[in-house]
């Protein structure tokens, strides 16, 4: 994971319990993703790459991100998004 | 290798366009000048509004225009159109127009920007579109650039400010604007202008928005019908094109003739109500065109708009066939799968078989029975007969009446291949539904029996999921036509699939009413039986078995009513839970419940407990849950039938009624009910003397009197749980009401309460009733009165029966009760519209998955865990609690 935020001062959003674990999928675990569900990029959610979040991590368009988050009804879920630029 | 890219097709663009006056012109069969339809022989006028040439309604007759009929050749219609002698404005462009007229400038018609800004504009929408976003953001900046320039940039003509006094009059610097101006104005915009006023040049030219020819629909759009007594009466549209020519006439002639402006005016504004009418007639701001009986017109937009227009009515919503609909009534005899269908009906619906040299014979038999059974009495057995036989005859297809005299005939010549038009049997599947469909279950799959008298029949645990009783509702039932149709539905939509609920992973259909009242009546205090009566019990579930064990009592045999019904139990069903009746003592001694409250079934025998509505009901029973998680759906039909019958035959065996001296209570209870109420009163006026002095303390981040009325409330509620609670002292489980009440059959303890003791506080908005007259409810009470009775306390019961004035307020109780029920039905039913319209194509892939048509993913595992509702142990996916239990009897 990269840190990008610049003032060292501003609160580090990772950190906060609201926010669910994020990761940038490498290019050989994407791949096996859109095999896994046999989808084309474009078919996942989206995250904006202004979103606070991609900056955080540094997610360029074209990524995926991994979200790891709580879930009522299975402790923990998956979901993956695709990073698409914002304007 | 994508399945989704092969099925789909995704609609790339849609494009909307206005028509141009020279389109209207070009697709039109004729001009239409003649306000009048037909003639004094009933012949159509040429050039009038039922001309031939916009083709024709009477079947045989020839279309003028392209020579067809209507009928089987379908000419398709044809337009015409009405040329107006002065320009109106089309209503549902007056938004479009207003924009233009505001962004442009009236001298040189260009767009009210610098060079500068529309290039800047210009690049950023490039970007927008280049990138698929919506522009309508950028559009409504234009548009507020525009607003704010006073000079226009090109030709340094003063912007005048442009209103819009509704629906379609427009003024510049308050001086009013005619249509014929406003075409002008349209008409000097340039084409390079037009994307900035989200115009797309290939689809509109502005002025277009201003009508100066209207299309007149085709006479298939608006069909007159012949009334039986020979008068023709016209369609809606046609009686509004009626008046636009008639209009259109007179304002042409009043300006041929050089009649005054004034007059010329008033006729051109009153042209223009007339097409603003025929495109929308419910225009806000202009009263609508009324028939003759006074009855709004349904113009253009009022066929397309809402609940009953073009859209949800007839597109999105369709006829069938092969269906009916009747009223409901009980019958606890029919399996909770079946479905009595009335003989006449019966005989009125139709199954299609194929005939093959397996069938043929049968298929003769039942051809032959056609005749035989017009002649049939209706005590007779039910004999399904057909209705029309189908062949293939040299490539055509025919379809054949059965009829007595023919039947025989037809019998002879049936030949393989051909396809019967049955008459329902019993066994058929069909659907059965009943409206409002609000769950799945609302529409599921039963198995015909077909049944004398009037009405359709259905067993009583089948009402919970329709909501369905028997007042009167109506239900629907729809014939299945096709094999793989009954195959689905057969293991997907009979009722004995459903019973778990996908709505909170319980059961839904399961005992009401009188079946919960026989199993308590069976089971409570350790009840016993003559052995003949067990006899009787278990013939009427048809029972085979060893018999129950017996006890011998004073030279008699007995049999316990826990042993009868284990009868009904799995052998190796094992559970423990508190029943119904459990009265929440505040020490449990769970295992052995003084009050028999605690149900404890052993390996299929139920050893101790009451069985009520937390074991066999609807909604709550526990054993059914258990019996259809652990045996299956067929073993859970099975026991819900048998439980249906062997309730009912110990509930009509023994008789069980209940009448009005079940709310009796003795004299003494009386007296103890009206000294609390005497004591509450004192309370209550103890409470307002110390408001009154002042001497009242408030309760945090409340008013004196919000914390008076809050302390009365209390001391209200509470007199009424008293009067409850002494009253409920007297009546005891020999009482028909409480064993209903207690057993969860219907009613509440609450209601008896109210019935014998005391109905309580009346409330509206959740406060004691204080609206009426000035500072008081009624003219019976002093002003200022805040007392108990003063405010809605209704200190009687039903039994002894209401003051007027407790009566009055009662009555505002249970209004308030009525509101709310309608309009909570009518909110949550347009939220779930709107709910169901967004869900309704996302679905759950194979590979777990929730898409969205186009394969979008919208959840990566259904429900993030993959758990079927129905399947789920009450919405969560494993009982741990019945595991740990199975490990501990293990042990």
């Amino acid at each position: 994971m990269v840190k990008t935020t610049e003032n060292k001062h501003q609160f580090d959003i990772l950190k906060h319990e609201l926010v669910p674990h994020h990761e940038i999928l490498s290019d050989e675990e994407k791949k096996q993703l859109i095999e896994k569900y046999n989808l084309t990029p474009d078919q996942l959610p989206k995250i904006l790459d202004s979103d606070p979040v991609s900056v955080s991590i540094g997610a360029k368009p074209g990524q995926i991100v991994k979200i790891i988050r709580k879930s009522h009804t299975a402790k923990e879920a998956v979901a993956y998004r695709l990073v698409v630029e914002s304007n | 290798m994508n399945r989704f890219r092969n099925v789909t097709k995704k609609i790339g663009s849609l494009e909307f366009a206005v028509l141009s006056p020279t389109e209207i012109r070009k697709m039109s069969a004729t001009k239409v000048i003649t306000a009048d339809t037909y003639d004094d022989d009933g012949f159509p006028i040429t050039m009038g509004l039922m001309d031939p040439r916009l083709s024709v309604i009477e079947p045989g007759l020839r279309c003028k225009t392209c020579g067809l009929k209507v009928g089987k050749d379908k000419c398709p219609g044809h337009f015409g159109h009405i040329d107006l002698a002065m320009p109106v404005i089309h209503v549902g462009f007056v938004k479009t127009i207003r924009n233009c007229l505001r962004a442009t400038c009236r001298n040189c018609g260009r767009l009210l920007l610098t060079d500068k800004q529309i290039e800047e504009f210009s690049k950023m929408m490039e970007k927008h579109r280049s990138e698929g976003r919506d522009l309508s953001y950028i559009l409504k900046n234009i548009l507020n650039e525009c607003k704010k320039v006073e000079k226009c940039p090109r030709c340094g003509r003063e912007v005048g400010k442009i209103d819009l006094d509704k629906p379609t009059t427009f003024r510049e610097n308050g001086k009013k604007l005619t249509p014929s101006e406003i075409r002008e104005w349209l008409e000097k915009i340039p084409d390079e202008d037009l994307p900035f006023l989200d115009i797309n040049r290939k689809a509109a030219r502005p002025e277009w928005m201003v009508l100066t020819v209207l299309p007149v629909p085709p006479v298939t759009v608006r069909p007159s019908v012949t009334l039986e007594s020979g008068e023709r009466s016209e369609d809606d549209l046609t009686h509004k094109l009626v008046d636009v020519i008639r209009i259109n006439q007179r304002l042409q002639e009043n300006r041929d003739a050089g009649a005054p402006q004034l007059i010329v005016e008033d006729l051109w504004e009153l042209l223009q109500y007339h097409v603003t009418t025929y495109l929308d007639n419910q225009t806000s701001g202009i009263p609508p065109a009324r028939h003759r009986s006074g009855r709004p017109l349904k113009t253009l937009a009022q066929r397309l708009k809402g609940k009953e227009g073009r859209f949800r009515s007839n597109l999105s919503g369709k006829r069938v066939n092969f269906s009916a609909r009747t009223v409901i009534s009980p019958d606890p005899n029919l399996s909770i799968n079946e479905i009595g269908v009335p003989i006449e009906i019966a005989r009125e619906l139709t199954v299609p078989v194929r005939v093959t040299p397996h069938n043929i014979e049968w298929c003769k038999k039942l051809v032959r029975q056609t005749a035989e059974v017009s002649s049939q009495e209706d005590t007779e057995e039910y004999k399904p007969c057909v209705n029309y036989v189908k062949r293939i005859r040299d490539g055509m297809e025919q379809r054949i009446k059965v009829t007595e005299k023919n039947a025989e005939e037809v019998a002879e010549r049936l030949e393989v291949g051909s396809i019967i038009e049955r008459q329902l049997m019993d066994g058929d599947i069909a659907l059965f539904n009943r409206q409002p469909s609000l769950h799945r279950m609302s529409m599921m799959a039963h198995r015909v029996r077909v049944v004398p008298y009037k009405t359709f029949r259905f067993n009583l645990a089948v009402c919970p999921p329709y909501n369905a009783d028997y007042d009167g509702d109506e239900m629907n039932l729809h014939l299945l036509q096709g094999e793989e149709a009954k195959a689905e539905a057969e293991i997907l939509m009979k009722v004995q699939e459903n019973i778990l609920s996908p709505r909170f992973g319980g059961i839904i259909i399961g005992g009401i009413h009188d079946r919960i009242s026989g199993c308590f009546l069976l089971t409570y205090k350790n009840k016993k039986f003559s052995k003949d009566d067990a006899a009787y019990i278990l013939s009427c579930i048809g029972y085979k078995g060893k018999f129950p064990e017996t006890h011998t009592e004073n030279g008699k045999e007995y049999v316990y009513g826990r042993d009868i019904f284990s009868v009904l139990l799995p052998k190796d069903l094992s559970i423990e839970y508190k029943a119904k009746a459990c009265f929440n003592c505040e020490k449990c001694t769970a295992p052995d419940c003084p009050h028999n409250a605690y149900v404890i079934i052993k390996k299929g025998r139920l050893i101790q407990g009451i069985i009520d509505e937390n074991s066999i009901g609807a909604f709550k029973g526990k054993i059914i849950d258990r019996i259809i998680r652990e045996h299956g759906t067929d073993a859970g039909r099975e026991f819900i039938d048998n439980v249906t019958k062997l309730s009912i035959a110990v509930v009509t065996r023994y008789g069980f009624t209940t009448s009005i001296d079940d709310e009796d209570i003795p004299e003494e209870a009386k007296k103890q009910i009206e000294e609390g109420l005497k004591k509450a009163e004192k309370k209550i006026n103890d409470l307002i003397l110390a408001y009154e002095n002042n001497e009242l303390e408030s309760l945090p981040g409340r008013s004196l009197e919000e914390t008076l009325e809050m302390e009365i409330m209390r001391v209200t509620g509470r007199t009424r749980d008293m009067a409850g609670e002494i009253a409920s002292r007297h009546l005891g489980l020999d009482n028909s009401a409480v064993i209903m009440a207690k057993s969860g059959a219907r009613g509440s303890m609450l209601n008896l309460s109210q019935m014998s003791g005391c109905v309580g506080q009346q409330a509206v908005r959740g406060e004691r009733i204080h609206r009426g007259y000035q500072h008081r409810t009624l003219p019976h009470f002093k002003k200022g009165d805040l007392g108990a009775s003063a405010k809605g306390f209704v200190a009687s019961s039903y039994k002894s029966g209401l003051t007027p004035t407790e009566y009055f307020f009662h009555s505002m109780g249970g209004r308030e009760g009525l509101v709310d029920t309608a309009v909570r039905t009518s909110r949550s039913g347009y939220m779930q519209r709107r709910l169901v319209n967004a869900l309704e194509d996302v679905k759950v892939e194979n590979d777990g998955t929730v898409r969205h048509v186009g394969g979008e993913i919208i959840q990566f595992i259904y429900g993030e865990d993959g758990i079927d509702p129905a399947r789920s142990i009450n919405g969560e996916a494993v009982d741990i609690d019945r595991i740990i239990a199975e490990v501990k009897e293990m042990r």
